[in-house]
């Protein structure tokens, strides 16, 4: 409501002095002015609490006492951290490729199609990125039920014998990844189609002139004009996947015995249900340099995309 | 209504780069004056400055007798039609012509009597419901004056406003144009990179260069008596032609000897004009309608053997693109029914009567 | 010698350009093969969930026959979800929070936009960078130090704490896009403006935002999605059922330890999706602008 505020404040000062001096230092006043609640929202709930983190990460589990980087040792020694940490690499990784292959795929087969049906399939291969997560990871979770899987029934239409989904571990990361291509695939078709129609087609023309061939167009044409966008992409949907919470927590909830914890759900664990937050808050910390490096990246795409439009 | 006047103007940025470096000048009431030169030559800022977008370094600028230095754009009471037009997208062309006076707070009726008024003059009262995506370039063009014509501000300021239309458009818009301005008379200002279009226009023109005015002055004067090589060069299309020579005394009269040693008599009664420079190494201007196919008559005339270079027929006239010695892309103008061959010897007459002598180290014309 | 070699090429080039016809079609093909079985894949678990919500009890507690078919279809489910306080309750939650987040979160990003975008002033180069950084930071990575404010400020278990944090999911990106969008607004629209008689807060009211009217749609869209499907803070934050907004709600309160009632928890989640689904279906243009606008805009 500071924001309302601020328009007022604007409007009331306009009026009386007409210098241009005047003006255009009022500009950067009234700029300021107008970008007080962004501030506010950035230092006080992003840049504050990121300070705060390191701080709570370096008491004891009452609160009471500074313990340095004790919180980090006992995680660095703990089995179940590196576990975690293993486990959150595998998925991210994992993931993040099914997508940006099965996107990439999608993505192409879309641009091959008349334009005329290509909003319809569109309208349609969006809809996992559209349902809230948690909520269409409910539907997973059921379709995964030992006791009367849907999945299970349609393989054993193809004579596959029943799978324990999320009762083995290794079913279980795999189970994860496949809800989070799920919803994730539509993103990168999106993007990467996005990105296709961008590329002129006199470029393509030309190499057809060229002599290139379809492989030689995809490989020399199409893939350096996305370089940018497939990077951003991948990096973008890295930091989100590694640090995603919603489908471990409604699908296994870090089971079974603790060997699908991701970094998120195991911060969760540790943090609010067992009450450990200072612990908690190091296993979320862990996450920040695989971030970082990602965020630095993405931002130098960004970048770099920006310049070569203008 | 109302006069404006520069003075002593600079434009400087961050790093001593001056745009516009100390101009003067006077524009009349009801004057029709163009800008033109070529891009960076500081016109456009210098129209910026006095529409207040951009603030004046050092100098004064008075529109109508008072300094606006320090009023901001909305208090100056002027009108800017833009080279993209920046017609409001969202806005029909009724409110795009009624926004500032709506801001103004001008009474509903009054609005709606100035568009439909503005609108009758432009001859677009059928598009006033459209929205500017609807309409063609002309058409934007047309309705960007009328957003200024409404306002009735003491100044018009144009900035490059015919560039973005295609080759006839532009011709028929410059026409029109200059129809409003005789209609409502108010003070102008037009930026152009376009010397026709200057020539065309305006009262008066100024010819910039590097942020200093060469000259001002009404179109035929610039076109007859430029004051620098800069002028010469850049009013008048094709160019007109620089040719190295050295002017020397003769027997009645001044002559010029050229590279290749043929001798052009300089008129007689321009002797006393130009008989300081004798001895010396000038440059003979000449425009291409001077240098033409050998004609009989009275003046002086001087003929110069050529070798065609390229041939280049324009229907009405035939443009001769050559060289001689170490003067390049020399252009004359022949009659087109005249046989004319690339590489085949040709004769030219050079009207010596139209000639200009230039000083090489000032570039100013003697 | 070289008419051997002639005789060899001719039938080639014919067989070429007849093989580009038939490459055309088969490729044609391959899209369409690709596409059906993607859709099939990625509609079967919201349909199943659809079929699910359809059965009655006793016929999910059967477990025999086809899952994916539904024999005896009712909508007892929904008529229970629906009359049930308790999810009444989440959905006045959600619809609140949300309503509140998204008004929040344009004006301050459209207010913060415009001035990035337009009024350059000393920082603000630096600020547009850390605002697209801001976005790059997971809801995960600072939900422990949010959870001590917010406790701090006693709003644990109060839509009111939601409130509050939810900005920082939706704030960043829709500042990000939203500057995007106004920079693509040519300069001398504004210069008009100002010649016209314009206040920066008219201009950006009577001009920026109309002008941006796809944008701040697209804006919109995105916060309303982004706050009616955040999960980390309302698990986190709320653990009182008459505080939760419909995500956690759902997954939490419906599952109860043992007997799950998967037709009425199906028909929740379904009903706890249609607000975003609906929008979708209606703006998907604007939808997938907001989408692709991140990493083509700005």
């Amino acid at each position: 409501m500071a924001a309302d505020g601020s328009l007022a404040g604007a409007a009331l000062r306009r009026g009386a002095p007409n210098s241009l001096q005047r003006f255009a230092r009022r500009r950067s006043s009234i700029a300021v002015l107008m970008t007080t609640p962004l501030l506010v929202i950035i230092i006080g709930l992003v840049a504050y609490p990121a300070v705060y983190a390191i701080y709570l990460s370096m008491l004891n589990r009452r609160m009471t006492e500074f313990v340095g980087t004790l919180n980090y040792e006992i995680l660095l020694e703990s089995e179940t951290f590196w576990m975690v940490a293993f486990q959150s690499c595998f998925f991210a990784i994992t993931a993040v490729l099914l997508k940006a292959m099965i996107g990439f795929w999608l993505a192409h087969m879309l641009h091959d199609i008349p334009d005329k049906g290509q909003r319809k399939w569109r309208g349609m291969l969006l809809v996992p990125w559209v349902i809230p997560p948690a909520l269409s990871t409910l539907g997973w979770w059921w379709m995964f039920d030992p006791s009367y899987s849907s999945i299970n029934w349609l393989l054993a239409v193809i004579s596959v014998p029943e799978v324990p989904w999320l009762g083995h571990h290794w079913w279980a990361r795999i189970a994860i990844i496949m809800v989070n291509v799920w919803i994730g695939a539509p993103f990168f078709m999106i993007m990467y189609l996005a990105a296709l129609k961008s590329v002129p087609e006199q470029l393509y023309e030309a190499a057809a002139i060229d002599g290139a061939t379809g492989f030689q167009r995809l490989r020399y044409v199409t893939l350096p004009m996305m370089a940018n966008i497939i990077s951003i992409t991948v990096l973008f949907s890295l930091i989100v996947t590694f640090a995603n919470y919603d489908i471990v927590r409604v699908l296994t909830n870090g089971g079974p015995r603790d060997l699908t914890h991701v970094f998120a759900s195991y911060a969760f664990q540790v943090g609010i249900l067992s009450g450990n937050i200072p612990r908690g808050a190091a296993v979320s910390l862990f996450m920040f340099p695989i971030l970082a490096i990602c965020a630095f990246f993405v931002l130098r795409s960004v970048v770099r995309r920006n310049k070569e439009q203008m | 209504m109302a006069e404006v006047s520069l003075r002593k103007i600079v434009k400087a940025y961050e790093g001593d780069v001056q745009a516009v470096k100390g101009i003067d000048l006077e524009i009349a009431d009801h004057e029709f004056c163009v800008l033109v030169g070529p891009s960076g030559c500081g016109k456009s800022t210098t129209l910026r400055m006095i529409a207040g977008l951009e603030e004046i370094t050092s100098g004064e600028i008075a529109i109508g007798g008072t300094v606006v230095n320090d009023i901001p754009p909305r208090d100056r009471d002027i009108a800017m039609v833009f080279q993209n037009y920046a017609l409001y997208p969202h806005m029909s062309v009724y409110d795009n012509m009624a926004f500032g006076l709506l801001l103004r707070k001008f009474p509903k009726a009054e609005i709606d009597r100035r568009v439909k008024e503005a609108a009758r003059i432009l001859d677009i009262t059928v598009l006033l419901d459209r929205k500017p995506k609807a309409l063609s370039g002309g058409q934007r063009q047309r309705v960007a004056m009328g957003r200024a014509i409404v306002r009735d501000p003491k100044v018009f300021l144009f900035d490059e406003p015919l560039s973005n239309l295609d080759a006839k458009l532009r011709v028929q818009m410059r026409t029109e144009i200059k129809k409003v301005h005789q209609t409502v008379r108010t003070t102008t200002v037009y930026v152009t990179h376009d010397q026709v279009e200057a020539m065309t226009l305006a009262d008066r023109v100024v010819v910039m260069n590097h942020g200093i005015i060469e000259q001002v002055g009404p179109p035929q004067e610039l076109y007859h008596r430029p004051a620098t090589r800069f002028v010469a060069g850049f009013i008048g299309s094709p160019a007109m032609n620089f040719i190295p020579a050295r002017l020397e005394n003769g027997a009645a009269a001044l002559n010029l000897v050229l590279a290749d040693g043929s001798v052009l008599p300089v008129p007689e009664d321009r002797t006393a004009r130009y008989k300081s420079h004798a001895g010396r190494a000038v440059l003979l201007g000449l425009r291409p309608e001077h240098l033409t196919e050998p004609r009989e008559g009275r003046g002086t005339y001087a003929d110069i053997a050529i070798q065609p270079e390229v041939i280049e027929p324009m229907g009405m006239e035939t443009l001769v693109h050559f060289h001689l010695g170490e003067a390049r892309d020399l252009c004359a103008r022949i009659d087109p029914t005249l046989d004319a061959h690339p590489n085949t010897p040709l004769r030219l007459t050079a009207d010596m009567a139209h000639m200009h002598l230039l000083d090489p180290e000032s570039g100013r014309v003697v | 010698m070289s008419a051997t070699a002639m005789n060899r090429d001719v039938p080639g080039i014919y067989h070429k350009a007849g093989s580009l016809r038939a490459e055309r079609r088969w490729a044609l093909w391959v899209a369409y093969i690709s596409l059906t079985v993607a859709a099939i894949i990625f509609l079967a678990p919201p349909f199943y969930m659809l079929i699910t919500s359809l059965k009655g009890s006793a016929e999910i507690a059967g477990m025999t026959g086809s899952p994916w078919l539904v024999r005896s279809p009712t909508l007892e489910n929904y008529v229970n979800i629906i009359t049930s306080p308790m999810f009444q309750r989440f959905m006045l939650n959600s619809l609140v929070i949300t309503a509140c987040v998204v008004a929040l979160t344009m004006v301050v990003s459209v207010l913060a936009a415009f001035a990035l975008a337009r009024m350059r002033f000393w920082g603000s180069q630096m600020l547009a960078t850390g605002v697209f950084l801001t976005y790059l930071v997971p809801d995960t990575l600072l939900f422990i130090p949010l959870y001590q404010i917010v406790g701090g400020l006693g709003l644990l278990n109060s839509i009111w704490g939601l409130v509050l944090v939810y900005p920082t999911l939706t704030v960043p990106f829709c500042t990000w896009i939203m500057i995007g969008y106004f920079a693509s607004i040519p300069k001398e629209l504004d210069e008009a403006a100002l010649i016209d008689g314009a206040t920066w807060p008219q201009m950006l009211w009577k001009i920026f935002i109309p002008v941006a009217l796809p944008g701040i749609i697209a804006a919109t869209i995105f916060a309303f999605t982004v706050s009616w499907a955040a999960f980390v803070y309302p698990t986190a934050f709320v653990t009182t059922p008459d505080q939760m907004p419909l995500t956690i709600g759902v997954v939490s309160q419906l599952v109860r330890a043992d007997t799950f009632a998967w037709g009425q928890i199906m028909a929740g989640a379904l009903m706890a999706a249609l607000p975003p689904v609906v929008i979708y279906a209606f703006l998907m243009d604007y939808y997938i602008a907001g989408l692709t606008a991140g990493a083509t805009k700005g």
